[in-house]
């Protein structure tokens, strides 16, 4: 967005006269001349977007996230225990704001559609003077938001999208995504499959028929098929269906003896249901136990599936029963103001703000070409995922992928996942150049 | 002036002045203040009014008229929309060939869903159409994501370069009209006040008046008046020998093209498409709008359209810490008490007040926002029985059963 205005204070006074005469003074300045950048803080304030899904099929996930934006905003403002902030490797943040700035900051709803989230998203850039915009539930609103920041010169951290085309064809250098993606959930997956399934398998996809569904069964796909693994048959479902027994019968007759579900929200939580109903798990084929994948878990998902989800396999970004000294900070302050642990979608926002406030605070500037250039290839620790990396070619975070199984005893309602393994870093890392795309030129805006 | 009588020159003329005065109008409070939460004077919104102001226009051509209630109409938004975005990314990036894209693409798909769900009349007729959106947005979501980019939509990339336009490579394209950027906007600040003028708001104003002109010429035409009379007895106009298919499908087609427009310059505005613009939510909030405004009137879908985007955009955006700001100055136990009392009507809640609202204009004013304006204005003015006035000429149509 180009706009220019007249310099702000300096003609306060002179207008005051020149008010009365209506549309007087039509010379205008290049206003941000000054900054250089799109909705530079002038103020002792800056505000930041919290754009997340309030209505909707993802509202639940929205809730958790913008809790945890309160909560960090709280932190870095010097308020609460400061969470993660005390365990995060980079010092540069002091609690007393941003660079000296006491954070505000606006919501909005993305109704988990791409045109309410931009124009959300619009309203927060052109109306508030937001200079970084976080937030979503979905892959759609994610890439959709992240093309508007780059066009408007504002800096775009992703809350949770798990599509590779976030950072693979629809990547932007204005962008940047923490949260892990389909292809590192089937290679964190493929490991422990194989040493517990053993690798002469047939496989039965059913994908939700949209993007992420895509991106997800073919990452699983590539990776089970590489240990050996046949796949037999690779169905789409629509994104609105709710009953899958349709589905669920004809895999039985396919000879397969694995079901993988590349479902996400609802849909899991119905296809698991159907799948369960249907005693595939009780089944023996080809002589070995059926089982069920699931590639891309949370726990409002277990929760919905409720006893469903018992030993079956899957994949999460995090997991609040993590012991590790930054999981254990951000559990317990969150823990502390709303009575219940986060979620993983809780957990990457949270991050997320941190990490930014962090590469403004050491980039020393709001511009978004110095947040760019601070968090490229920045290396953490602290923050809950292990040491990680923001990789600078596709604005990626690369760290330990949890590979979990739904818990056989849960001790309460939130207990639901037990963590099998921790996916090392290097085992999930891939090109940046495989997924194609073009990160182009940071774009300061102004 | 311009083939219109007096009342509809007059109307035509606020409409001008309302849409040139925008960025005046709708940012009352000062910048800074607590009431700025309210201003909507900033290019995005302003915009998203005179767009959906277009298309709750062109809905009402055909609901208002003939009584024909489509419930599918943001299909020929979307279908608009997506042959924009193609012709920006393979023609041109001058926004003029991609909006009469837009417009050309949703009238030949209008033509194909008219032709078979014009066969039937009110609820068959709303039902068919219903399922031609529905299933437009079921394919652009999944099967013909080649061509809509699925879930995540289309936008212009740095990979596309238009035929007629000399881009540097991975320079990503800018929507323009003859160069002039849609996104350019330059502010004007009197004291404490911000005011915004974007070039793309004032190109879709000018549409938009354009679109008001064409709507009152239509109305006021013979063919306004056989689809009245479709609207007030089909039956009877079938016993006189009239075919009244050809004239339904002609509206309904003109209807879907002002839907096209309307698509084709959300996307002159803001380059991206993405399938929730066929949803079917979004064709019931059409319907809303008219209805709201007071349908079969000239002005009310605009009024409407402005009605559900001010409070999509600016009620959906107060949170908690902005009611404790409001309520600061109260004693402890008062302030609480009034932002539990107002929490669930604000941020996520808005729909739960459009709801009230929407409610409270059906059941008190069933011609819309327009019958209250007229009941106000009636207050003030003694002797205006003999006035024939067009809108209540138009709002008394709407009570007649569509059959």
């Amino acid at each position: 967005m180009s706009s220019s205005k007249l310099t702000r204070r300096g003609l306060i006074k002179t207008s005051a006269i020149a008010a009365g005469a209506g549309l007087a003074l039509p010379t205008y300045l290049r206003a941000d001349g000054h900054s250089g950048f799109t909705n530079a803080p002038t103020g002792d304030t800056v505000t930041l977007g919290f754009n997340v899904p309030q209505s909707g099929p993802y509202a639940e996930e929205g809730a958790d996230e913008l809790r945890a934006y309160e909560l960090a905003v709280e932190h870095l403002n010097g308020g609460g225990d400061g969470g993660m902030m005390n365990t995060f490797s980079s010092k540069a943040l002091q609690g007393n704001g941003i660079m000296g700035k006491k954070v505000e900051y606006v919501t909005g709803d993305t109704q988990t559609k791409s045109d309410a989230a931009r124009a959300s998203a619009k309203s927060m850039i052109e109306k508030d003077g937001a200079v970084m915009i976080t937030g979503g539930s979905s892959s759609g609103v994610a890439v959709a938001v992240q093309a508007l920041c780059q066009e408007a010169g504002v800096i775009f951290m992703a809350g949770l999208t798990h599509s590779n085309d976030t950072t693979g064809k629809d990547k932007k250098a204005n962008g940047f995504r923490h949260f892990f993606n389909s292809y590192m959930s089937g290679a964190a997956l493929a490991p422990i499959l194989s040493a517990n399934y053993g690798n002469d398998r047939k496989a039965y996809h059913l994908t939700a028929d949209y993007n992420w569904g895509y991106t997800t069964e073919e990452a699983v796909r590539t990776s089970t098929e590489a240990l050996g693994w046949e796949t037999v048959a690779a169905v789409k479902t629509p994104l609105t269906q709710t009953d899958f027994s349709s589905y669920i019968a004809p895999v039985l007759q396919s000879g397969a003896d694995v079901l993988v579900l590349n479902h996400y929200g609802g849909n899991m939580v119905n296809s698991l249901t159907n799948a369960v109903q249907f005693g595939l798990r009780d089944k023996q084929v080809n002589g070995k136990n059926f089982e069920i994948i699931v590639p891309l878990y949370s726990r409002l998902m277990a929760k919905g599936a409720g006893a469903n989800v018992k030993g079956i396999f899957g994949s999460t970004n995090w997991h609040w029963s993590l012991q590790d000294e930054g999981s254990k900070a951000f559990v317990k302050s969150f823990g502390t103001k709303y009575g219940f642990p986060p979620s993983q979608a809780a957990h990457t926002c949270y991050v997320q703000a941190l990490l930014y406030a962090d590469a403004v605070e050491r980039g020393g500037s709001f511009n978004p070409c110095a947040v760019g250039e601070a968090l490229k290839d920045f290396q953490f620790d602290g923050m809950g995922n292990g040491p990680t990396l923001y990789r600078g070619e596709d604005h990626q975070c690369f760290k330990d992928v949890l590979v979990v199984k739904g818990k056989e005893n849960p001790e309460s309602e939130f207990d639901l996942l037990e963590i099998v393994e921790v996916t090392p870093a290097a085992q999930v890392t891939y090109d940046a150049s495989i997924f194609g795309g073009d990160l182009g030129e940071c774009n300061p805006g102004a | 002036m311009f083939g219109l009588n007096k009342r509809d020159t007059g109307l035509i003329a606020i409409v001008t002045v309302l849409v040139i005065l925008a960025p005046f109008i709708l940012n009352p409070f000062p910048e800074g203040s607590a009431m700025a939460q309210f201003n909507a004077g900033y290019p995005d919104l302003m915009q998203r009014f005179v767009i959906f102001g277009i298309f709750a226009i062109g809905f009402n051509l055909l609901f208002g008229l003939t009584g024909y209630l489509s419930f599918g109409h943001a299909a020929f938004l979307g279908v608009g929309s997506y042959g924009a975005i193609w012709m920006l990314k393979l023609f041109s990036l001058n926004v003029i060939p991609s909006i009469i894209m837009g417009v050309i693409v949703a009238g030949i798909f209008a033509l194909a869903v008219g032709f078979v769900s014009l066969r039937r009349s009110g609820i068959y007729f709303s039902i068919l159409t219903l399922a031609f959106a529905q299933m437009s947005y079921a394919l652009a979501y999944s099967v013909l994501t080649p061509i809509t980019g699925g879930e995540t939509g289309l936008q212009i990339k740095s990979t596309d370069s238009p035929l007629l336009s000399n881009l540097e490579p991975g320079e990503i394209g800018r929507a323009s009209l003859f160069g002039l950027d849609m996104r350019s906007s330059f502010e004007i600040e009197m004291g404490d006040w911000l005011f915004t003028f974007n070039t793309g708001y004032y190109l879709a104003g000018i549409v938009m008046i354009l679109a008001f002109y064409l709507a009152i010429r239509i109305t006021r035409s013979p063919f306004g008046m056989m689809l009245r009379a479709i609207k007030s007895n089909q039956q009877r106009l079938n016993y006189t020998g009239l075919n009244a298919r050809p004239y339904t499908l002609a509206v309904f087609v003109i209807s879907g093209m002002y839907a096209g427009l309307a698509g084709g310059l959300m996307v002159a505005m803001d380059t991206q498409v993405g399938p929730e613009r066929m949803f079917w939510t979004a064709s019931g909030e059409v319907v809303l709008m008219t209805i709201l405004g007071g349908a079969g009137t000239l002005i009310g879908p605009v009024l409407g359209a402005g009605f559900i985007k001010y409070m999509e955009n600016i009620i959906s955006k107060i949170n908690k810490g902005i009611l404790e700001q409001w309520f600061a100055f109260m004693p402890d136990g008062i302030e609480d008490l009034l932002i539990t009392l107002v929490y669930p009507f604000v941020g996520k809640g808005w729909h739960l007040t459009l709801g009230l609202m929407f409610m409270a204009v059906v059941i008190f004013l069933p011609g819309g926002l327009v019958e209250g304006g007229q009941r106000i204005g009636r207050v003030f003015r003694r002797r205006d029985r003999k006035s024939e006035h067009a809108e209540a000429d138009a709002a008394k149509q709407r009570n007649t059963p569509a059959e």
